[in-house]
């Protein structure tokens, strides 16, 4: 909207200005206090009367003590390869069925459509403790595969339902045009489809991302062993325990196990937020 | 149309190439040809999984729910007992209050904050982009992360809020020349009712982006005539937004509350995070309190009842968005 005619400055400063950047401040303080958190000393740290909201002596120690007396950058590649793996399987799967379910008529097409929209909806915290016992009956405890094969359970729902979305929007047109040029009805698909449905692809692949490197219950149930755990798992069980906890290293270790994602996610941001509102619309 | 179609499709489909290879290719192509077989085809994969990893730990559960399997133990059918026990025990039906009233409140704080700060984003800034880019932050980094910050933002001892509110208690103190005693501040994570307020205000801080993002998305499709129209009749900003705004993103809306209603609801992280269900199981959700039984104590039996617990209520929210979305697509 345009700023409106005769809105004086002081109201647009109280109506607009100031909530702004109350909204920012609010939502952005976390951040910075992972930040100031972890180069602050810890004489500076634990000390309540000097104001808190700066550093006076900064000090990269607690960011030495994260890489080379945790298991950090274990857990960070543990990460990455999960999170990477779950979404390329739940690409795959999610584009074929998005795919089925947007073009092709078939018995059942219907019903397998709703049991997509049911299970997109299904939280992992309903399943976990039946799915140990399936993951310990395939014997993948502790092992990333665990990880790898159960993160598409939540990824291939929201990926197909996102997919079929888009790939509606895809003129059918075109693909009748291949086909009476002689294209099999596999063809149409990989070849003109897939590639216009790239965008949509991509949303889902970066969304897809985050929510594995992310996730957390189903890491902390199925891993055990420190050397396999993710980051978010890992900072939260092994940094914090016993009674005293380490601040500045456990900032750090947020600090450092945000970076990443938020990196990635700079630059797609417009995948992702077309792929955020897209899986809401439907 | 006279683009040339590719050159493999070509080799396939003249005569002149049936080998055998050519030929079981065809025929592969040919049943493939069939909607219904390459329909098929193409779900398997999907429903494989579903079937495996969704399907079957839930009946699974269904199964577990009636026995008294412990870890490593052979499990006995006992019946509803698990079900019965639960509705005898007090901490129970916290947690069910306890769930009803977190999901309730974060939603509504949620969508208020987020449509606010949607009709914020919505209007003509300098950095419009990088805010918004910015905004979502909270939303994209792992919830257990941003929660270990307001863990130590929440201290018992060195909590910055409380730093500010004394700072704030002793500037007054010092303004009016009066002495109000020593300022302890609310124990944020240590006091029940602190505690579920803190677990809340978490939980909405990290979920405004989202409906602030999928609200701005719909304000940007009501088009600006509509609200030009609204000013020639002198309409109020309050009055665009209550009979312009409002039910033009309605259908919009519907969906992501439903959506963060579901999620909310089987919230696991923040809780776990920042208080464990603590103090004394004050705060404990539907989902941290399946954890603590079947992780933590290792009655398995008891855990799965209390998860499976979520059921209905997420059975008839999805129930009643399918129908919406129905009564919608006929429209």
């Amino acid at each position: 909207m345009e700023t409106r005619v005769g809105e004086t400055f002081r109201k647009r400063l109280l109506v607009f200005y100031i909530p702004l950047f109350l909204f920012l401040v609010a939502l952005l303080f976390p951040f910075y206090w992972m930040l100031i958190t972890s180069v602050k000393p810890d004489f500076e740290l634990y000390n309540t009367r000097n104001a808190p909201f700066f550093v006076w002596h900064p000090t990269l120690s607690h960011w030495w003590q994260l890489f080379q007396n945790t298991l950090f950058t274990r857990w960070a590649w543990n990460t990455l390869c999960i999170a990477t793996a779950s979404t390329i399987v739940s690409l795959f799967a999610g584009v074929l069925a998005g795919y089925a379910l947007s073009r092709l008529v078939f018995p059942g097409a219907t019903s397998f459509g709703i049991i997509i929209f049911v299970t997109y909806l299904v939280p992992p915290t309903l399943l976990f403790i039946p799915l140990a016992s399936v993951i310990a009956e395939l014997h993948l405890l502790d092992s990333p595969w665990a990880l790898i094969l159960t993160y598409p359970t939540f990824l291939v729902p929201f990926s197909a339902w996102l997919l079929m979305g888009y790939f509606k929007t895809i003129p059918r047109e075109l693909e009748e045009c291949a086909r009476i040029d002689g294209a099999t009805r596999l063809q149409a698909m990989t070849k003109i489809v897939l590639p216009l449905g790239m965008p949509g692809i991509l949303s889902a692949g970066i969304f897809s991302f985050t929510l594995s490197w992310n996730e957390f219950l189903y890491a902390l149930v199925f891993i055990s062993s420190p050397q396999q755990k993710t980051i978010p798992v890992g900072v939260q069980s092994e940094l914090m325990k016993g009674d005293v906890f380490y601040w500045g290293a456990l900032m750090a270790g947020a600090l450092f196990g945000s970076i990443p994602i938020a990196f990635v996610y700079s630059f797609f941001v417009e995948h992702y937020v077309s792929g955020m509102t897209g899986a809401v619309k439907g | 149309m006279k683009a040339s179609p590719p050159s493999a499709v070509t080799t396939t489909r003249s005569p002149g190439t049936l080998t055998s290879v050519g030929a079981s290719a065809r025929q592969r192509s040919s049943w493939l040809e069939n909607e219904a077989v390459l329909g098929y085809v193409l779900m398997t994969p999907a429903l494989l999984l579903i079937v495996v990893f969704i399907a079957y730990p839930f009946s699974l559960g269904v199964w577990l729910s009636l026995t008294d399997k412990l870890v490593s133990q052979p499990a006995h059918f006992i019946g509803l007992r698990n079900f019965t026990h639960l509705f005898e025990s007090q901490i129970f039906w916290t947690t069910v209050w306890n769930t009803v009233f977190f999901t309730f409140s974060a939603t509504v704080l949620k969508a208020v904050l987020g449509m606010w700060l949607a009709v914020l984003l919505n209007r003509k800034i300098r950095f419009a982009r990088f805010i918004r880019a910015t905004v979502l932050l909270p939303f994209i980094v792992p919830t257990v992360l941003s929660g270990l910050a307001w863990v130590w933002m929440f201290d018992a001892t060195f909590s910055v809020f409380n730093w500010g509110l004394r700072w704030l208690w002793q500037t007054t103190e010092w303004l009016f020349n009066a002495d109000f005693g020593y300022f302890r501040g609310p124990r944020w994570l240590g006091d029940p009712a602190w505690a579920m307020f803190s677990i809340i205000m978490v939980n909405t801080w990290r979920g405004i982006p989202f409906f602030a993002i999928s609200f701005l998305a719909g304000l940007q499709t009501v088009p600006s005539e509509l609200y030009d129209a609204g000013d020639i009749d002198g309409a109020t900003g309050w009055q665009k937004f209550w009979h312009i705004t409002v039910p033009l993103i309605k259908p919009i809306a519907v969906v992501v509350i439903v959506f963060s209603f579901v999620v909310t609801f089987a919230d696991f992280q923040v809780v776990y995070v920042l208080t464990r269900g603590g103090p004394h199981n004050s705060t404990h959700l539907l989902a941290t309190l399946a954890y603590q039984l079947g992780m933590g104590s290792g009655n398995l039996g008891e855990g799965a009842a209390v998860a499976l617990f979520m059921l209905p209520f997420l059975a008839l929210i999805i129930l009643w968005q399918l129908l919406y979305l129905r009564k919608e697509g006929s429209q």
